[in-house]
């Protein structure tokens, strides 16, 4: 049992964003970048099938800044492979771009199964999820919070809005969305981290020129105008709780 | 054959069965054991160490720590070692009874004010024991829960039959005539004039019985010896000379220990030496709030677990000392995970020991291994995450560090750029926290008023990793060591301060600073202490306050600063007033450890609150100062949750100096 | 030439979402009047009637047993011959655990452009321009569609649902489904949320607790206000995926679609999941210490303060209020 977990880095949004001089696009100087919780999850659903039922797991990411730290973690973690596509990548690739490189790479690793995170927040072009399935040729079932193995096929608890879920079978090879794994992400201490950087090996891929077609362009990026927001009301929380109860009292609420 | 000549086989019999008993058990425990523990390295200071045993094995100090059961156990020990002579001529005399009944010791037989001093002991032991007997069963204290009850009660009585039974041997000899020394014995005479309504048969017949008596338990006692609570009366003195002269603010490194062989011998010898006095659960702030933590059991439970090791492992493959399995697992089963996450590194226990046991060294050590296999609850998992991925706990971004300084005129030197006289390493909690910021600025304002040149490492600067090293995390506490270290390398200081005694401790103990001469570094409260009595810094106002000053554990108990911040109060013109427990014995707010990065336990009694009702029940005080910025947030919560906001306020050292500028 | 706009209607257990009517909305509104017609595709098994309200032009009706509850592979190949076959102008799917598993992939094989979380569509001057959300909803960004056919997945928040609604229905085409064997996805069953907790899409005051609130502990600050208040405690994904409360709870994309008299947002950043579970309460106010928090832009009223300073403090306030 193969099992791929592409592993991608976004903005890290602990920092204030800043649009660009263009106004089309985030400005990327003092942005940096932090894996996808999303796919920390896909990550972690991934080692607890291969510690359920041995399997050999694949971490698979793009080579740019914070990429070998990212794939270290996931060797400490217990990802058997680990894969760095490495290319001169310009700062923002969008996810079909990314679906398409993933693609091609993750064919020839022939696995059964492709564990992805269900959404990030930088995809405006839609998550890679259902587009590397497509490039694959493989079915795809997204927002996955439980996973098993049957034969020749895997069952998927799928998650519906109002708390309701699905169980879900699809044949393998398969691409899954994971929402959360069934555990949270285990901690890796930082020892065993240096550890594999000193032991494990990064396989390099060379990647072929990424083709971003399948977006659409950005006119304008802005920040949500202080016009639309709340008034906010000031003071310690003594005084907001007052304003807050004349508020309750006006509305009908005592 | 003759009752003497029985005599004599018996007792050397006897003596033999003891002698191969406890010489096994002692081989077993001690060497056996031991030498499948980890190496300990050299014991350096001879010198020191001697000093050592002359205070504390010689002089029981730290048992006075408890007057009434420092000076109960002070006649015992002594009494013990000066009576193991009458312990010796009685052997000595059942040996040679064949030949020589009768006999005394050369020299020390003979001895006449030797043997007063040996009348007036036993009857001192005896009280001390009795003494310790009406504590253990009629006051039966809160130290001694968890501790083996009937043992403690059993050796006290044995000794107490020791005792007697000396005295009533002695009292038959003397009733007899036989004592040359009977002058010298005026307890044993009192104890002869007793035997004067029995006959001369019947005055032998209880000496000799006496005789049965005393020498049956003195063996029974021996045997039992090894492995018990009382094991202390072999262990405690090599305990004590190898005890780690090092500063207890430096954890020594280990690969974290999963079965008990993976601890250091030395620590081995620290679960034999426990004595289950209780005095460190009397202290330990953990066990007091409700948490199954006790650094007492958990001795207890390492030395079980040890010699139940060492036993399974000798029945096994018969006995050639191979490997053993895992069996119950140290970390989760032996001690549940929720004891050893639950102590906050206080170290009020180790303070209070009296055999010097070391109690946090060993959980930090099992800590290291939890952390490596990822066991830890979501909270702290969150914290380190930050820590690695931030350098600091809150998850707030390095460049949102020096936000506090914003608005401070004349702005504050940037340490990387140019040369400082005091580098001011702020820490996390006095950058980041919302309530703590006040405090912060309230310092640079002082040190500016001072006049002192300093700088701060404004985004440079991470969390100095004294928790993170205490939660067991080695090897993020490197990477922020290495860090810190860097950004520290490129800049030209003669100083270090800080505010925060975490922080202290690690720069000071855990960091390595320039090869040698390194910076001396200081709390502020030590650097306030001098600015003040130099007259650099001068105070305007008189406070007149009535306040109480709380310890911070890494700044009083760690490093030995308790009069520096004591003093700064008085020249503030404020009235100190001390709390019940104060000095090395004040209590911790429970936040060390990395307990403030963790989920809360289900408690009796937050430690933080337990601390706020001891200064509150303080007649006419209203304030509560405090010298650590985690000892700021914990306690004015507590004293929110407490109801006390009316008449306690909660306030930093440097807010007290500001307000007296 | 008039172009069509598509959406595709989505149902679940018998039931068609709310989102169907956002849909039909923001297809009137990318639609030139006069010019363009608005469509809506609506697969499944027995349920013609189930869109009868939604105000489009035409439905395009596709019955097939393997179509009854929603699986990516029998809707995706169901909707590529559609699309194919019509070359609208633009394809609405909702940007949900539905609409989101097949619009990526329809994307990649029709090589057709797709622009998610979007909240709204406008035409202007013969183009379609559209608003999408970015980085959990601190950033919008706006551009124009691609002609001549985009897939659009839409997220709530842009239109009330009323607006696309009608009361006479749509004229109904039905369509021939392709052959649907060797179908790799099926649905083996449902499982329903736990049982005997309270339906928080019923009540009318709100106290809803995200990550500011930081401890498990903390919830029953939480919990004491909503017992003032008369209401109940709810949650942002955080909270609920820390098990702190139950997933009947979750407010949100994966969870329930509130609309109280009152919402309070204590410590929620206002991501988009959740944010589109509750931006149609009658009131919402909001408490984050972060004042770029995503949530002050859906929010009527905000405070800068830490929710656990401000929960025991307007808790006693509202307890003496009733009192009174």
């Amino acid at each position: 049992m193969k099992i791929v977990v592409p592993l991608k880095l976004v903005p890290d949004l602990v920092e204030e964003l800043e649009i660009a001089a263009s106004g089309a696009e985030l400005d990327t100087s003092f942005s940096r970048l932090l894996l996808n919780e999303f796919d920390e999850h896909a990550l972690e659903q991934a080692l607890l099938l291969k510690e359920r039922s041995g399997a050999e797991v694949t971490a698979l990411t793009a080579g740019i800044e914070g990429a070998d730290e990212v794939l270290y973690n996931a060797a400490a973690k217990g990802a058997d492979r680990l894969v760095k596509l490495s290319l001169d990548f310009p700062k923002s690739t969008n996810s079909h771009a990314m679906a398409r490189l993933y693609g091609t790479a993750i064919r020839d690793l022939g696995p059964d199964l492709v564990l992805v995170g269900v959404q990030a927040h930088d995809s405006l072009d839609g998550p890679i999820g259902p587009m590397l399935a497509e490039v694959l040729g493989m079915p795809y079932v997204g927002y996955v919070a439980g996973l098993r193995l049957g034969d020749g096929c895997c069952v998927a608890k799928k998650e519906y809005p109002g708390g309701v879920t699905a169980e879900v079978e699809l044949d393998l090879p398969a691409v899954l969305g994971i929402q959360a794994a069934e555990q949270p992400p285990r901690y890796v201490a930082i020892s065993r981290v240096r550890l594999a950087m000193k032991e494990a090996s990064l396989e390099q891929q060379v990647a072929p020129e990424p083709n971003p077609g399948g977006a659409a362009a950005v006119c304008r990026m802005y920040k949500p105008e202080t016009g639309q927001r709340a008034s906010m009301i000031e003071g310690d929380e003594g005084t907001v709780a007052g304003k807050l109860l004349e508020i309750f009292r006006e509305q009908g609420l005592l | 054959m003759s009752y003497n000549t029985l005599k004599s086989l018996v007792v050397l019999l006897a003596l033999l069965a003891a002698l191969v008993v406890f010489g096994r058990r002692v081989y077993w425990l001690l060497w056996d054991n031991l030498r499948h523990g980890r190496p300990s390295g050299r014991f350096r200071q001879i010198g020191e160490r001697l000093k050592g045993l002359l205070m504390f094995v010689a002089g029981q100090l730290r048992l006075f720590r408890l007057p009434a059961p420092g000076l109960a156990h002070f006649f015992i020990f002594w009494g013990f070692i000066i009576l193991s002579l009458t312990i010796l001529q009685a052997i000595v005399e059942g040996l040679a009874a064949w030949a020589r009944p009768g006999i005394a010791l050369p020299i020390l037989g003979t001895f006449g004010p030797l043997a007063l001093l040996q009348d007036l002991l036993a009857v001192l032991v005896a009280m001390a024991v009795i003494y310790g007997l009406y504590v253990r069963v009629a006051v039966n204290p809160e130290r001694y829960k968890g501790s083996h009850k009937s043992q403690g009660v059993k050796v006290l009585a044995f000794i107490l039959t020791i005792m007697v039974s000396l005295l009533m041997m002695n009292g038959a000899r003397i009733a007899l005539g036989e004592d040359p020394l009977q002058s010298w014995r005026p307890v044993s005479r009192a104890v002869a004039s007793l035997f004067s309504v029995v006959g001369e048969g019947g005055q032998r017949a209880i000496g000799e019985l006496a005789y049965w008596i005393h020498l049956s338990v003195v063996l029974i006692f021996l045997t039992e010896l090894p492995g018990g609570k009382h094991f202390h009366i072999v262990t405690s003195v090599p305990a004590v000379f190898l005890r780690n002269l090092g500063p207890p603010g430096r954890l020594p490194p280990s690969e974290g220990v999963s079965t008990v062989e993976g601890f250091r011998w030395r620590q081995m010898l620290d679960f034999y030496t426990c004595s289950e006095c209780g005095r460190c659960q009397d202290v330990c702030p953990a066990y007091a709030s409700g948490s199954s933590l006790s650094p007492k059991t958990l001795m207890m439970s390492l030395r079980d677990n040890l010699m139940e090791r060492g036993r399974s492992r000798r029945t096994a493959a018969g006995g050639n000392g191979a490997a053993i399995g895992a069996g119950v697992e140290l970390a989760g089963e032996v001690l549940s995970e929720e004891l050893l996450w639950a102590c906050t590194t206080c170290l009020a226990c180790d303070q209070e020991c009296p055999l010097f046991i070391e109690h946090v060294a060993p959980i930090v050590d099992v800590r290291r291994y939890l952390v490596l296999e990822g066991r830890m609850d979501g909270l702290l998992q969150g914290a380190l995450n930050n820590l690695g991925r931030y350098g600091n706990s809150f998850g707030q971004s390095e460049r949102a560090r020096p936000k506090w300084a914003q608005g401070i005129q004349p702005p504050i030197k940037d340490a990387r750029r140019e040369p400082v006289e005091y580098l001011w390493f702020v820490g996390d909690y006095a950058s980041y926290n919302a309530s703590v910021l006040e405090a912060t600025r309230k310092a640079a304002q002082v040190f500016q008023r001072a006049g002192l040149d300093f700088g701060i490492l404004y985004e440079a600067e991470r969390n100095a990793g004294n928790d993170v090293r205490r939660v067991g995390e080695e090897g993020l506490f490197e990477m922020l060591a290495e860090q810190n270290l860097r950004a520290l390398e490129k800049c030209s200081y003669r100083a270090l301060i800080t505010t925060d005694p975490h922080t202290y401790n690690a720069l000071r103990h855990e960091y390595t600073l320039g090869a040698d001469g390194r910076p001396p570094i200081l709390h502020y409260s030590e650097l306030l202490d001098q600015l003040i009595s130099s007259g650099q810094l001068s105070l305007s106002r008189r406070l007149g306050h009535r306040v109480t000053y709380h310890d911070p554990c890494y700044l009083g108990r760690y490093n030995g600063v308790y009069a520096a911040p004591r003093r700064v109060i008085q020249a503030t013109g404020c009235e100190l007033v001390e709390m019940a427990h104060h000095h090395d014995r004040a209590v911790c707010c429970g936040a060390g450890g990395g307990r403030i990065w963790m989920k809360e336990a289900p408690l009796k009694e937050r430690p933080s609150e337990r601390r706020i009702r001891e200064a509150v029940a303080l007649e006419g005080v209203h304030g509560f100062v405090v010298a650590c910025p985690k000892d700021l947030t914990m306690y004015q919560d507590a004293v929110k949750t407490t109801g006390h906001q009316d008449q306690l306020v909660v306030s930093d050292l440097i807010e007290l100096v500001y307000q007296a500028l | 030439m008039g172009h069509e706009i598509l959406i595709v209607a989505e149902h679940l257990r018998g039931q068609l979402r709310e989102l169907s009517y956002t849909l039909a909305a923001a297809a009137r509104a990318a639609a030139r009047p006069d010019e363009d017609r608005t469509t809506a595709a609506l697969l499944g098994h027995g349920v013609e009637g189930l869109a009868n309200e939604l105000d489009v032009d035409q439905l395009l009706y596709v019955e097939h047993p393997a179509l009854e509850e929603f699986t990516s592979d029998a809707y995706s190949r169901v909707l590529a011959g559609l699309i194919e076959e019509r070359r609208p102008r633009a394809v609405l799917f909702g940007d949900t655990t539905i609409g989101a598993d097949v619009a990526g992939g329809l994307s990649m094989r029709l090589g057709l452009p797709l622009v998610s979380s979007c909240l709204s569509l406008r035409q202007a001057e013969g183009q379609i321009h559209f608003v999408s959300k970015v980085y959990a909803g601190k950033i919008l960004a706006e551009g124009e569609l691609p002609a001549p056919t985009a897939l659009v997945a839409m997220i709530p928040g842009g239109y009330r649902p009323e607006q696309g609604r009608r009361t006479n229905p749509p004229a109904l085409e039905r369509v021939t489904p392709p052959a649907l064997e060797g179908l790799r996805v099926r649905l083996k069953g449902y499982a329903e949320p736990e049982a005997g907790d309270v339906d928080i899409s019923r009540e009318a005051i709100l106290v809803s607790v995200g990550r500011g609130i930081q401890r498990q502990e903390n919830i029953e600050l939480a919990q004491e206000l909503a017992e003032a208040l008369g209401g109940t405690v709810s949650g942002s994904r955080p909270v609920v995926d820390q098990g702190w409360l139950p997933s009947t709870r979750l407010v949100g994309k994966s969870g329930k679609t509130v609309k109280p008299k009152l919402y309070l947002a204590l410590g929620i950043s206002g991501a988009p999941e959740h944010a589109e579970g509750m931006s149609e309460s009658e009131l919402i106010i909001a408490v984050n210490t972060d004042p770029s928090a995503p949530i002050f832009g859906v929010a009527r009223y905000g405070a800068q303060l830490d929710v656990l300073d401000l929960l025991p403090v307007l808790s006693e306030k509202v307890r003496e209020a009733k009192a009174a």
